[in-house]
């Protein structure tokens, strides 16, 4: 459906040669015949273009710069054809189109060095959102009618009760593959009933908080990001900042104050429910009846069990949201930034909750929490 | 020099006029935007395209680049029915028209120069690299930004060099029909009289015919040719501006009589 490009080479008066054009020198027909023609080593003195019945900047730009390649002279424009031959005048080259890609033997050091220094800036950043929110905070404890109850709540609801059903679920199946892999392991002593002990203490102790955690942080941990770097990007942040309203006390407080107060009680549920998992898997699987299990269950678990849950549950809640709410609140740019910094929140969000996890492991046991 | 006919008649130039819309109706739920809509735009004209907020004028735009589905209607862009024909018919009509979106729309993970190199890659990709790269420059030279701005990513760029770099995206292909929503929104005057003046050079050098959505009175009294008024979710008056004068219409009146408008046209005799 589209034209062509066809040329005939002939010899002038002048005993030069002349290249004679002819068809459709459109963007859509001059590929082939630009190809064919860059690979010519014969010298023009002449093109002549009268027979080109068609043409574009692009087809314009091949023939003038075809001319001033051959150092050569373009008869027989036609009005259209002199008026786009000046149009392109301006052409600019042909260079890259991107900056040069550095070699890896220099990009490799330089993107170190840059994170090195970045690390700093990095330091500083996270140095200076924490006084904020604690000055955010303070603000708060001397005005109490400044506490934003709304955001709070809302947030709640969105942390916690929305989290509930896939959290709920998680844990769920968590307890059954404790209780049943747990199970056939010790069978071999033949100390099933130790099952429960197992389900129990781990749920409490670690599973239970630390499953809740890393599905907070992939949950809300990320949410938190990229609401606050989209505000940043589109500047409602810059806006509330000039009507007075401090977005610290507005965005990152509530948030903070939501996921810390919901992970407690989104650990706790977790644990329960895993234990209700291990109470199925043991009325199916191993003949213990379940209310049986739960019974068992308030004799084996320590009540310090339940202590070491709920003090890292905080913890680690405070943890997802001021990873989440820094890294929204570092966007500037692009929509690209949002991505990747919500990617970072959510990554040094769980790492952080899994190093202070074993932190937490050894103190608790060192004071005596065995 | 005799006419011969070409063995594969392209279709340039071919379907008169460019943007025919009929009976063009559009509804958002119970909200009707378009009621009824007729416009018929002419082979090598600027056409504004004015209307109050909420009129549905990027709605008409959208409608007949194929980006929305009117509920009714037909509408024909360059002899091809673009309301009931399927997708692989529409691409064919689609590298014949470029479009500048409000805030440029450009691509923020690729530099100006890829920008306008993409449609270029997608369309014709037997087109070599180096020449593409060629025209990408020139294209970018051609919309009035300076040769560094190839490099430059989107984001550090002004919001009028965005535009022009949205031009020049607009252009890559050589089209025949340029839609630009709103091209002088948010630029400074003097940028705006420059980017009107652009638009006006390029349509003549080019030949372009050009469906401009505009808010600018200076831009509808410097370069447009004609202007559709839209009101009553329809298109109340097409003409010049004196013609569209004469027909009372209360606000067309107020639009054009309003003391931005006088002192528009002001400007534009002296």
């Amino acid at each position: 459906m589209f034209g062509s490009v066809t040329y005939s080479l002939e010899d002038t008066e002048a005993g030069g040669s002349r290249l004679v054009l002819s068809g459709q020198l459109l963007v859509s027909s001059v590929g082939p015949f630009e190809a064919e023609i860059d690979e010519q080593t014969h010298e023009f003195a002449e093109i002549d273009i009268s027979g080109v019945d068609e043409m574009d900047t692009t087809g314009a730009w091949v023939v003038s710069r075809l001319a001033s390649h051959h150092t050569c002279s373009i008869i027989g424009a036609s009005d259209t054809a002199k008026h786009l031959l000046a149009a392109v005048e301006v052409a600019g080259g042909d260079g890259e189109l991107c900056p040069p890609v550095v070699p890896v033997w220099e990009r490799v050091p330089l993107a170190l060095g840059e994170q090195v220094y970045a690390a700093r800036g990095g330091v500083l950043g996270v140095v200076s959102f924490l006084g904020a929110i604690l000055m955010g905070f303070g603000t708060m404890i001397m005005r109490p009618s400044k506490i934003p109850f709304r955001a709070v709540v809302r947030q709640m609801e969105m942390v916690g009760v929305s989290a509930l059903p896939i959290i709920g679920l998680m844990s769920f199946l968590i307890g059954i593959v404790i209780a049943q892999q747990g199970a056939v392991q010790l069978q071999q002593f033949g100390a099933e009933t130790l099952t429960v002990n197992l389900v129990g203490r781990i749920t409490l102790r670690e599973l239970g908080v630390l499953m809740t955690a890393i599905m907070v942080a992939g949950r809300s941990g990320s949410a938190f990001a990229a609401q606050i770097g989209t505000m940043k990007l589109t500047e409602e942040v810059d806006a509330m900042r000039t009507i007075g309203i401090s977005p610290i006390e507005q965005l990152v407080i509530p948030r903070i104050i939501a996921c810390t107060f919901m992970m407690i009680i989104l650990g706790f549920y977790s644990s329960v429910v895993g234990i209700i998992g291990g109470a199925v898997i043991g009325q199916f699987a191993l003949g213990i009846p379940f209310f049986t299990f739960l019974e068992r269950i308030q004799e084996v678990v320590p009540l310090h069990d339940v202590w070491v849950g709920l003090v890292k549950a905080p913890v680690f809640g405070l943890i997802v949201a001021l990873a989440g709410c820094y890294h929204g609140m570092q966007v500037k740019g692009n929509s690209e930034e949002v991505g990747i910094r919500t990617t970072m929140a959510v990554v040094s969000a769980i790492f952080a909750v899994i190093v202070l996890d074993a932190f937490f492991a050894v103190f608790f046991t060192e004071v005596g929490w065995g | 020099m005799p006419y011969v006919e070409p063995e594969a008649p392209h279709e340039r130039f071919c379907a008169d006029p460019p943007i025919v819309v009929k009976g063009l109706v559009n509804r958002f739920g119970d909200f009707a935007v378009h009621e009824n809509l007729d416009l018929e735009v002419r082979r090598g004209e600027i056409i504004g395209v004015v209307g109050g907020s909420g009129t549905g004028k990027s709605v008409l735009m959208r409608s007949i680049i194929g980006l929305q589905r009117p509920t009714a209607g037909d509408i024909d862009v360059l002899g091809r029915r673009i309301t009931d024909t399927d997708l692989d018919q529409r691409v064919g009509v689609r590298r014949r028209w470029g479009v500048l979106f409000q805030g440029g729309a450009l691509f923020s993970t690729l530099t100006v120069g890829e920008n306008v190199e993409v449609p270029l890659k997608e369309f014709y990709p037997d087109i070599s690299p180096k020449l593409r790269r060629e025209i990408a420059r020139y294209k970018v030279l051609l919309s009035g930004l300076p040769e560094e701005a190839v490099l430059k990513y989107p984001n550090e760029l002004s919001g009028g060099m965005k535009k022009r770099a949205g031009l020049a995206r607009a252009l890559s292909l050589d089209p025949e029909l340029l839609f630009l929503d709103e091209p002088t929104a948010g630029l400074d005057p003097i940028g705006a009289a420059a980017f009107d003046r652009q638009t006006r050079d390029l349509k003549e050098t080019l030949g372009l015919t050009v469906f401009l959505i505009t808010h600018d009175l200076d831009t509808l009294y410097e370069i447009c040719d004609r202007v559709a008024v839209l009101a009553d979710k329809r298109v109340i008056a097409v003409g010049t501006i004196p013609e569209l004068l004469e027909t009372k219409h209360p606000w067309i009146e107020e639009y054009f009589n309003g003391p931005r408008g006088r002192s528009a046209l002001a400007a534009q005799g002296s």
